[in-house]
């Protein structure tokens, strides 16, 4: 294996979490609404139900820290560079008042939140892209939290599994923005080189460049029940080739019968589909 | 403006040549060899006057149009992009006719197409066998409808890894020419998995032991000039522009309007002097006032010198160092 570049350079630093707070940061409303059918309940009956709507079965985004309270075992959550802040590389007019709203709105620090946990006491590193700030836009602090995130799962050799929800490029950042593409996509190829298994997990939506980068890689690729994938958005398609989109067009059951993802699974089903094929890839 | 610059002047060099091709068959070899080099006119130019019919009124000609070209020196960003595309900017085939010998073209992505938008293959730079590869835009109309604009297809980003692969298997050092409004954002594109695609692209290019030379020789937008341009060293033509998205998609996005896309320019730090200051080019090919497409055989002689001196350089280190220059200038940025 050669050697890995800059890990020692980059220290990882592991926040401890005390269990029961990432359910105390899902900041949802207490009565939510169904986008797609106007269902109206508590907060507490959404969350039994993983946020699924039980009358129309419309998927609701969720939020980074509640899906890992999903995923990971009780009390075994670590965040990975937490101290990590957005930053406004281009001096872009306007960004920084408008990177303060999302993290007002969101509680988060950017679009990204990488753990160090355990799935049925087995350790791995999960990546959670929160579509709720900036739509989940790739930002160079994005970038910079997965590769390390990547980075360390390499050097642990730890299972890796990152859920992408992207609305595409953070268009303040610019070509910094466009870089973290490459940069990414080189360390899953490092992390795959050393034999790890990345589980790509597409949620809604998964656009542009984390789609032609890390989200695309995996070994496995998952998916959420109805989710958005594509390159390209469906507004640039159309306006490009002057014709309506057909129904269910870059949906995930779209990719999954045009051969890009292995499986659809249900939120409910999220957590074991994992543990299985974690443990079906222990030696 | 430089629209308009560059159409007066195009005038007068109209007028130039109508008035250089009377002149004697000796005069019309002299004005040839002037106009690939000024000094080099010049200096014959003076020597030959008192024979020279026309040489007075060609002298006046060419002052004024050195007045019009001086406002041409320094250009705004939009300027920039709008030489950037010029249908008349030296494109890949010129590229790889004034720098390589012995070009072998390979088509196809020997999988489902052969992708017109992107050209490449075997060639010499300096003696020296390399695999080089670029989007593909045409000068007319019908060429760039056949090459799609420059703007690839999956299958035109696996034509290009498989290329790049060969070179890798081979032993040789790729060189890559970007010009592209974007990936092509169609039907087809996205069943065919676009981002899968480019994604692939950028993976294995950061894993190569070859040398990777890019050169942004005109618009390079987004994930589709990225997907061929994961370089050891990346080179930009003077008024070339590399951006995360077209200023008009830039505008359209952020503000809905994209009218606004000379405003964009402004903001979007897309020219070859931010893009060095980024830490993404690293280094910038000079062109001739008013632009490439005004003198080929200038740009051709710079960037030669440039590409060799960079080729050079990373041919002196070991296929491990390679690799690791090459990912630790991504590593760096952001
Ligand atoms: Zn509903």
């Amino acid at each position: 294996m050669v050697p890995l570049l800059n890990v020692a350079a980059f220290p990882i630093k592991v926040k401890k979490d005390l269990g029961e707070n990432l359910l105390k940061k899902d900041k949802e409303p207490v009565f939510i609404t169904c986008k797609s059918c106007g269902r109206r309940a508590l907060k507490k009956d959404w969350q039994n139900n993983y946020y699924v709507c039980p009358v129309c079965g419309k998927y609701r985004s969720i939020g980074a820290y509640y899906r890992l309270s999903l995923v990971l075992d009780p009390g075994s959550f670590g965040e990975l560079n937490a101290d990590l802040k957005a930053n406004d590389p281009n001096d872009f007019p306007e960004y920084k008042d408008k990177l303060l709203k999302q993290k007002q709105k969101t509680g988060l620090e950017e679009a990204a939140v990488t753990a160090v946990g355990k799935i049925g006491g087995h350790k791995v590193v999960v990546i959670v892209l929160d579509s709720r700030f900036f739509m989940g836009s790739m930002s160079s602090i994005v970038g910079e939290k997965v590769t390390r995130a990547v980075e360390y799962a390499t050097q642990k050799h730890y299972p890796l599994i990152i859920f992408s929800a992207s609305g595409g490029a953070r268009m303040q950042e610019g070509i910094y923005s466009l870089m973290q593409m490459a940069k990414t996509a080189a360390a899953i190829e490092e992390f795959s080189a050393a034999g790890g298994l990345y589980i790509s997990y597409l949620t809604h939506p998964t656009t542009g460049g984390v789609t032609a980068s890390f989200a695309s890689l995996g070994d496995i690729t998952l998916a959420e029940p109805g989710a958005l994938i594509g390159f390209a958005g469906p507004r640039v398609i159309e306006q490009t080739i002057h014709k309506k989109l057909p129904i269910g067009f870059q949906r995930s059951e779209y990719l999954e019968s045009h051969g890009f993802v292995d499986m659809i699974v249900e939120r409910s089903e999220m957590r074991s589909t994992l543990l299985k094929l974690i443990e079906l890839h222990n030696k | 403006m430089i629209e308009k610059i560059l159409k007066k002047v195009e005038k007068l060099d109209d007028e130039i040549k109508k008035l250089e091709k009377t002149q004697t068959r000796e005069t019309k070899d002299l004005v040839k060899s002037v106009y690939q080099s000024d000094e080099a006119l010049e200096s014959i130019e003076e020597e030959y006057e008192s024979w020279d019919e026309h040489g007075k009124e060609i002298d006046k000609l060419k002052q004024m149009r050195n007045y019009f070209l001086k406002d041409c020196a320094e250009l705004t960003p939009d300027e920039k992009v709008y030489l950037a595309r010029h249908i008349e900017r030296p494109h890949i085939d010129d590229f790889i006719e004034g720098l390589f010998t012995d070009f072998f073209e390979q088509k196809g992505d020997h999988l489902f197409d052969e992708d017109k938008s992107i050209y490449g293959g075997i060639a010499r730079f300096h003696g020296i066998p390399v695999t080089v590869l670029g989007h593909r835009k045409g000068h007319t109309l019908e060429k760039n409808m056949e090459y799609n604009f420059g703007m690839p297809c999956p299958e035109g980003y696996r034509k290009a890894l498989r290329l790049m692969n060969q070179a890798e298997k081979f032993g040789r050092p790729i060189i890559t020419f970007i010009d592209t409004p974007g990936a092509y954002p169609g039907m087809e594109a996205e069943e065919h998995g676009q981002g899968e695609a480019i994604a692939v692209n950028l993976a294995k290019m950061s894993q190569f032991h070859v040398p990777v030379i890019s050169v942004v020789t005109g618009e390079g937008n987004s994930g589709g000039a990225l997907a061929i341009g994961v370089a050891n060293r990346i080179l930009m033509l003077e008024n070339a522009v590399y951006s995360i998205l077209s200023p008009e998609g830039f505008a359209s996005i952020l503000w809905k309007d994209s009218d606004r896309h000379k405003e964009a320019c402004k903001l979007m730090k897309l020219t070859a002097a931010d893009l060095l200051e980024a830490g993404v080019a690293d280094e910038i090919v000079r062109e001739p006032v008013g632009g490439a497409q005004r003198d080929y055989a200038t740009v051709m002689s710079n960037l030669d010198k440039v590409l060799y001196k960079h080729l050079k350089e990373l041919r002196a280190m070991s296929p491990t160092e390679i690799k690791n220059d090459r990912q630790l200038k991504y590593r760096k940025i952001g």
